[in-house]
């Protein structure tokens, strides 16, 4: 049976890992190679590796960074933040990158999305959808690491990325970040629900019932946490043997 | 020390499957140029992308003629992973009708869901399970989790080359063995201990 993954997300600016709330206040939390090491020792099911300021630093992906921490990841990792164009998403991969997330240039420039698709293969482009609630109450999605409201519905564009040969969802709520209170299940169930390839929830998480409920009442193939994985003494691993015994397959 | 050839058609992660490799304690040799074939005690044939595509780029590169002649003239083994195990077909559906590399009488065909949350993609562990005993999965437990990420998947025409399975879309062929021809559909070198066990026993054969 496919297992049920439990993903820590490492935040990085600055050549230091950060941790925010709803995307601002970003402490720092250590250094990028050691975490990688720490999680790979821990025998994590993967991790989402992202440059929260690259984009609007207009600066392009830290390379040589990632190849360090790529080197001693020996479970999939996933990188974003700042990724331009198609040489971008290929210089990810050369350096040992298994995934790319696209966020701000999707919505930019979709046929990013199709030619890396086409390039590379779906499963290695993860789009991240950035939601918030707007002025008008209305869920709607963000890019430029939650500066720019697109004004699009997540998901409308959901259906639209995975038309456009994205091999999964990193769906991520921008309100919910950091708070630890809970992800944003309606969001989730309704993208979810919407597509057909992998989701995978973010934004929110601070107990193991938070990412119980994102998975049952969500329907999350995947769940993503940061500050309840930086910041409390709860880890992975008991998160997801907490997961089996409420009858979720985990690998632990 | 072996030394082990990883082909590298500029499509996918190669950086990954050399680390593995030294980990493993062989010399890892990336290579786009099949002369180097020659002086390889084994081969890996990684690969992630659209099967037409690398089918092209092996083509021409001169990979696709050099590694049948090194597999079948010389006796080299050779590990294909993910798309590189489906190179080994005869053929793929994958984006058009394309012939493989012919090394392995299988074609390869779309994973078709059975039910909403059989989510495709077929992304993350999942068990594989040997068909029989074989040095290349010597030491794993059964149905050991391994890290997949893929759309399609193998059929292979002789049951006899199908080397493990795994539960997902009504069960998919994940590992096939056929005399020095050997592949995986999932990622060892990404899937943490076992995985690392998987290219070890394939580095010692």
């Amino acid at each position: 049976m496919l297992k049920t993954r439990v993903i820590p997300t490492l935040l990085y600016r600055d050549f230091t890992l950060v941790k925010g709330v709803r995307f601002d206040s970003r402490r720092v939390v250590g250094s990028p190679v050691q975490a990688v090491q720490v999680y790979n020792l821990r025998n994590v099911d993967e991790l989402v590796f992202l440059d929260v300021t690259a984009t609007t630093d207009e600066r392009r992906p830290d390379f040589t960074l990632i190849d360090e921490i790529a080197d001693h990841c020996f479970m999939p990792l996933c990188v974003g933040g700042g990724v331009r164009d198609i040489e971008d998403i290929r210089s990810l991969l050369a350096v040992g990158a298994d995934k790319v997330a696209l966020n701000t240039v999707a919505v930019e420039d979709p046929g990013v999305v199709r030619a890396g698709s086409d390039r590379f293969g779906a499963q290695c482009i993860v789009v991240a959808i950035d939601t918030k609630v707007d002025a008008h109450g209305d869920v709607t999605v963000w890019t430029a690491s939650g500066s720019h409201d697109t004004g699009l519905d997540p998901i409308v564009w959901a259906k639209e990325v995975e038309a456009l040969g994205a091999g999964e969802i990193l769906l991520q709520s921008i309100d919910h970040d950091g708070v630890m209170a809970g992800y944003d299940l309606d969001t989730i169930a309704l993208v979810s629900e919407a597509v057909s390839i992998p989701v995978i929830a973010s934004g929110g998480a601070g107990t193991f019932d938070h990412l119980h409920a994102a998975i049952t009442t969500g329907r999350a193939t995947a769940v993503a946490a940061a500050s309840m994985f930086h910041f409390t003494e709860q880890t992975p691993m008991e998160a997801k043997q907490y997961l089996a015994a409420q009858g979720i397959p985990t690998r632990c | 020390m072996q030394r082990v050839a990883i082909v590298d058609h500029g499509l996918c992660n190669v950086d990954s499957m050399w680390r593995a490799v030294e980990e493993c304690g062989a010399k890892g040799d990336v290579t786009e140029d099949p002369r180097d074939l020659a002086h390889a005690d084994k081969i890996i044939l990684p690969g992630v992308g659209a099967f037409p595509d690398a089918m092209q780029i092996l083509h021409d590169l001169g990979m696709a003629d050099a590694l049948r002649e090194q597999v079948l003239g010389e006796g080299i083994p050779l590990l294909g992973v993910c798309l590189g195990m489906q190179l080994l077909a005869q053929s793929s559906e994958e984006v058009r009708p394309t012939e493989g590399l012919g090394l392995i009488d299988a074609r390869v065909v779309r994973l078709v869901s059975r039910h909403c949350d059989e989510r495709i993609p077929h992304v993350g562990w999942n068990e594989v399970w040997a068909a029989r005993e074989h040095p290349l999965n010597a030491g794993l437990p059964a149905g050991v989790d391994c890290y997949f990420v893929h759309s399609f998947h193998m059929q292979c025409v002789d049951d006899a080359d199908v080397l493990a399975t795994t539960p997902y879309c009504g069960g998919f062929t994940s590992m096939v063995a056929r005399d020095n021809v050997f592949g995986a559909q999932f990622h060892p070198e990404k899937s943490q201990v076992h995985g690392l066990r998987i290219l070890r026993n394939f580095v010692e054969l």
